[in-house]
């Protein structure tokens, strides 16, 4: 099969991929989760996986990891990859007190100065002595992340990190990500469910439907008529969202997007 | 002596040589609570309450199987406890529906138990000891195994604290940084199943959970880390022991119950104390 979006470049200067899975299957009792897997995340790459409910989206971030056997195919990390991972769902049940300080040195104890200047970096300084039950869920999301720094990753991978945030609360999250992997060189790897502005950080863009229906830039995917397929008409506004938010200088590329062009438009006015 | 204990409201302030057999009780609960208040907090913390049911219920059919097979009771108690909390953890790590079987075995091994005693004779008279516990007649042997069993269980929470506590949060978080939620499960039910043979002689099989349960939900109000919080259970397990123990001697009401009691009354004092929603 011919698929233009396939040979996007991968981020320059790192021919080792931290991750590659090759042929990746997946399979539950009788039903197949993921089939026929191909990927690969370089250094410093930002990748987003999208895909509908139940897509598999999940699976393979788990199955990249290690969390969860692949039952074909071949999954392979670079030796000692060090992984910060930030999980779909945290809940901290109340029932256990928890302040943001100790569970930073979980299961790793780490020094103050460490704590506190993690907490610094994603921008939720002084919580040290908050309860974690007691967060809000854009201070969660920035504890975790703060928490998956600490282990000087080379890669970050989130599952729907954004879940539960307002738009400008995941605008700034994205931004965040952005500024880290400016920072220290890590590779980020999420996954996502919708567009937003999601693909205005990403580097790479793979759309998951059990396989690979298309991956390639953003611009490239959301054009793509296997992405339209998988998202129907529904995601115009978030198209013109991105768009107005990522280009304003953006290039048609000649397919089909009257809709999205038209809120385009009115969002320019 | 009945006069001297009411004079004063303590055991320990009571007076220079208490009876022997009082120092034994003692020493036996503040053994017992200084491996179920930690191990408590976990049952707490991982929603593990059936289980404790079902752990606790189970050793009455240890004690059946050990006396009618010549076996240590303490022994037998221990190997079944650990058998059926083992049976426990592989059906309540598999689903969220499990809470209906563990209710259905919590309840059936006690059954089964009450039916198996019936078969040693040497016991029925005295089922209520293994029911309610017999802390009174505590021998220095039996201290002596309470101690050791308690000081395993502290080791073993001691040595996992931070892998448990990580997988008793989030288990991915865990398994991403490479540790095995399973094991940490596994430790778990080691300890429970200690703790419950340490414990029968002491409340009984129907109150083991208590100790674990009440103390460490008194002590969620006053605390702010997991530290916190599993020390807090240990002194408020510990005040239960020595409060139950002295109304239990002044007022003639068994021991057990009166421990289980008097964690209670201190779990209803924290709800009121305790700003803090548990």
């Amino acid at each position: 099969m011919w698929r233009p979006w396939a040979f996007a470049p991968p981020a320059a200067g790192c021919p080792m991929p931290l991750i590659e899975a090759q042929g990746l299957g997946v399979r539950r009792g009788s039903h197949d989760i993921l089939r026929g897997v191909n990927f690969r995340i370089a250094g410093g790459e930002i990748v987003t996986v999208l895909g509908p409910n139940g897509s598999g989206k999940s699976t393979l971030i788990r199955a990249l990891i290690g969390l969860e056997p692949g039952s074909s195919g071949a999954v392979t990390r670079k030796p000692g990859l060090r992984i910060g991972y930030v999980p779909q769902r945290l809940h901290v049940d109340a029932a256990l007190p928890m302040t943001v300080r100790r569970f930073l040195s979980l299961p790793r104890p780490v020094s103050d100065a460490v704590a506190a200047e993690a907490l610094g970096r994603t921008g939720v300084a002084g919580l040290e002595r908050r309860q974690v039950s007691a967060l809000s869920g854009g201070q969660l999301q920035r504890v975790l992340l703060a928490r998956a720094l600490l282990s000087a990753p080379e890669i970050l991978i989130l599952d729907e990190p954004t879940q539960g945030l307002d738009q400008p609360g995941e605008a700034a999250f994205y931004k965040l990500l952005e500024e880290v992997r400016a920072e220290t060189g890590a590779a980020v790897l999420m996954v996502s469910h919708d567009l937003h502005v999601v693909m205005r950080a990403s580097d790479r863009v793979i759309c998951l439907n059990g396989h690979v229906c298309c991956e390639g830039t953003p611009e490239i995917v959301s054009a793509a008529p296997e992405y339209r397929a998988l998202f129907g008409m529904g995601t115009g506004g978030a198209l013109a969202l991105y768009r107005h938010m990522h280009d304003h200088d953006h290039v048609h590329d000649g397919c089909d997007h009257d809709h999205d062009h038209h809120h385009h438009e009115g969002a320019d006015a | 002596m009945t006069a001297a204990i009411m004079t004063t409201t303590t055991i320990i302030m009571r007076v220079p040589m208490p009876d022997a057999f009082l120092i034994h009780a003692a020493l036996a609960g503040v053994g017992l609570m200084l491996a179920a208040g930690p191990l408590g907090a976990f049952v707490v913390w991982r929603r593990m309450a059936y289980m404790g049911d079902a752990t606790a219920h189970a050793a009455l059919l240890g004690v059946a199987l050990a006396l009618l097979s010549d076996l240590p009771v303490a022994l037998g108690t221990a190997l079944v406890a650990l058998a059926v909390a083992s049976l426990v953890t592989v059906l309540s790590s598999r689903d969220r529906a499990a809470d209906t079987i563990l209710g259905v075995l919590a309840h059936s091994a006690l059954a089964i138990g009450l039916v198996a005693i019936s078969f040693a004779p040497q016991v029925r008279s005295d089922l209520s000891a293994f029911l309610f516990g017999d802390i009174l007649t505590v021998s220095l042997a039996d201290l002596a195994w309470i101690w050791g069993g308690a000081a395993i269980v502290l080791g073993l929470l001691a040595w996992r604290w931070n892998a448990l506590l990580t997988a008793t949060v989030n288990e991915e978080l865990a398994q991403a940084a490479g540790l095995d939620p399973r094991r940490e499960r596994f430790v778990l039910t080691v300890a429970l199943a200690l703790v419950v043979a340490v414990a029968i002689k002491i409340v009984g099989a129907l109150l083991i959970s208590a100790m674990l349960i009440v103390p460490a939900a008194a002590a969620r109000s006053f605390a702010r880390t997991p530290e916190g919080m599993a020390l807090i259970a240990v002194l408020i397990g510990c005040a239960s022991v020595l409060a139950g123990l002295w109304g239990s001697f002044t007022y003639d009401t068994p021991a057990g119950p009166s421990i289980v009691t008097a964690a209670a009354a201190l779990f209803a004092f924290s709800l009121a104390k305790g700003r803090r929603a548990r």
